[in-house]
């Protein structure tokens, strides 16, 4: 670096030089990256080997071409394409209702005036707080009394809205949503649900499409409930199946493997149309409460 | 329903029932917004919190009668040593799955939050792969890079002049296995919440802590970690929630153990014993005193934890 005459060239070099990233720091965020990806590569490539080559030492790390094979084994011993229709219906459906039905939820909380309206959202807050999950007894003895024992809807329903999904969407539409437009809305003669539906729906979307796609990942990786509710087979979610197909482990293990790349496909395929908006949501706080 | 009898229709002001029947419905609008939340969590978060209660003090058969027992189950419990053991085991995975991945996060979000990193981007996204992975795929995939004779990692030990481990059969290195198949999971989540903090913190602090000489360890100390305080409370107490339930990780790490992961239960958690009990068994009355202990545990804990953490705050402003 050529020297400067002047006092301050040499301090803001000097700054330049203290702040940049150093080669170090490169090396280890590549580490990370690696270890990050690198058991779904695994995955992989046992997911395309058999067994024999998947139990040698050192370990083969190239794909093989039994894919196609195990593949069609998983699709035979579990009714493997059910379990991802399953998945997809159970889903969808709880991220498309949580998205409308919080930003509903969320609406009212942000922008109507009723009576009552603080006490409730502290409660709704407050419930974030309640692990639920330990409740499993009578939460299957309910869902037998109402005859959803092994049916998705016992799955399905009780997702269809969150206290977390709630405050996200009251959150933005807060910020988003302005008053005078909304009056402007009324002196029009516009009903509460025609401004929800019609103008602040659709401009807050962006958040209720982030809240959706967390809804989503967590419903398709939701394994505790399903495996209490659902019994047979053709109910499965793709979680059980695997579990399904694991009990075959110590006969193929390339088999289990195949059944888990299969079932992570779906989200990974997702990951690489979303994952921006994914990071996005998450920096901005589209946490799980 | 209640209320005056219904005004007989108008006929010669139409308009004035409609009316009437759209203030009503005006009025009642916010409450109809909000109540599929409300509906849902009574019916499943609330009621099944209060019926575990409930079902705790009975000896209750699913099929069979239901007997009440007072706090015999509770009782039980407390000399219950697999119940210990389970509670011991989920411990012991939570601190060793919590305290290393929350580490490594905040380190990894000043790094990310460097403001010259190339690459930024595709960084970000290769720590979130992780969280959409397939979360029963991803425990058959650990199992078995920690398995005895073949996997990987047993492959490595051994290259480094180590003898294998026999990570499933043992205490401590089911608890390794399980802990470090959670803490891959999460690591870049919580990551990209630190940073998502950090982005808040003003550049000029850093550039002008850089120009002070500060490395940047120090900077991590001095101007990271004190900004993160909040999130680093909401990550504690969101992990507890979420640690002291650990179920899916246990189960498929040792398919031949099964509900008590392994012969010995050396990784059986509390909400597997939970479900054992209450699934294989069919001891629900007990099952549900299981239930009602780990709440109380996870409320106590949650709280403890966030005290602690506030406090830190408070003291070292």
């Amino acid at each position: 670096m050529k020297p400067e005459p002047s006092t301050a060239a040499p301090k803001r070099a000097r700054r330049r030089q203290a702040n940049r990233v150093s080669i170090a720091v490169y090396a280890l965020l590549t580490l990370v990256a690696l270890v990050s990806v690198f058991p779904l590569y695994w995955m992989f490539v046992v997911a395309t080997t058999d067994s024999a080559t998947a139990t040698t030492l050192p370990p083969t790390i190239t794909p093989g071409g039994n894919f196609l094979h195990l593949a069609e084994l998983v699709f035979t011993i579990v009714p493997f394409v059910q379990s991802l229709l399953n998945s997809l219906i159970v889903a969808t459906t709880i991220a498309v209702g949580q998205a409308v039905l919080c930003a509903l939820a969320g609406f009212a909380f942000a922008k109507l005036s009723f009576p009552g309206r603080n006490t409730l959202f502290l409660i709704v807050v407050l419930t974030m707080t309640v692990p639920a999950q330990l409740a499993v007894v009578p939460q299957y003895l309910i869902m037998s009394e109402l005859n959803w024992v092994d049916s998705l809807q016992a799955v399905i329903v009780p997702g269809l809205v969150s206290a977390f999904g709630i405050f996200w969407m009251r959150q933005h539409i807060g910020s988003t949503i302005d008053d005078e437009l909304m009056h402007a809305a009324r002196v029009d003669g516009a009903t509460t649900w025609q401004i929800f539906w019609r103008i602040a729906f659709p401009l807050v979307r962006p958040a209720a499409y982030v809240l959706g796609l967390f809804t989503f990942v967590y419903a398709w990786n939701d394994f505790l409930w399903p495996f209490i509710v659902l019994k047979s087979p053709e109910n499965y979610t793709v979680q059980i199946a695997i579990k399904a197909l694991q009990q075959n482990r110590d006969i193929d293990l390339g088999l289990a493997m195949s059944g888990s790349f299969l079932a992570t496909i779906p989200l990974l395929v997702l990951f690489v149309f979303v994952g921006r908006r994914l990071v996005q949501g998450i920096m901005e706080g589209a946490f799980k409460g | 329903m209640l209320g005056p009898a219904p005004i007989p229709p108008d006929v010669r002001r139409p308009g004035r029932n409609r009316r009437i029947k759209q203030g009503v419905r005006e009025f009642l609008a916010p409450y109809a917004y909000i109540s599929p939340f409300f509906v849902l969590f009574l019916i499943f978060g609330l009621f099944p919190l209060l019926f575990t209660f409930y079902i705790s003090l009975f000896d209750w058969d699913p099929i069979g009668e239901h007997r009440f027992v007072g706090l015999d189950n509770f009782a039980e419990l407390l000399h219950d040593p697999r119940f210990w053991g389970a509670l011991r085991n989920t411990f012991s995975i939570w601190v060793m799955s919590t305290v290393p991945q929350l580490l490594l996060a905040l380190g990894l979000a000043h790094l990310l939050n460097h403001a010259r990193l190339r690459l930024a981007a595709l960084f970000r996204m290769s720590v979130l792969v992780p969280y959409v992975t397939s979360v029963a795929a991803t425990t058959i995939v650990f199992a078995q890079m920690f398995d005895r004779d073949y996997g990987m990692i047993n492959w490595f030990l051994g290259l480094l002049g180590f003898e294998h481990i026999d990570f499933t059969a043992s205490l401590w290195g089911s608890h390794v296995m399980i802990a470090t198949m959670i803490a891959w999971r999460w690591t870049g989540y919580n990551t990209l919440l630190y940073l998502a903090a950090l982005q808040a913190v003003p550049r000029e602090l850093y550039e002008a802590a850089a120009a002070d000489g500060a490395n940047g360890w120090r900077q991590f100390l001095h101007i990271s970690i004190p900004s993160l305080r909040p999130i680093i409370a909401f990550t504690v107490v969101t992990s507890t929630i979420g640690g002291l339930q650990v179920f899916t990780e246990p189960l498929l790490a040792n398919p031949v153990g099964g509900l008590t992961c392994g012969a010995a239960r050396q990784c059986q958690t509390v909400t597997l014993y939970l479900y054992e009990q209450s699934f294989g068994q069919f001891h629900f009355g007990y099952g549900a005193a299981v239930g009602v202990a780990l709440f109380v545990i996870v409320v106590a804990f949650s709280g403890i934890n966030y005290l602690l953490v506030t406090r830190v705050r408070s003291e070292r402003p």
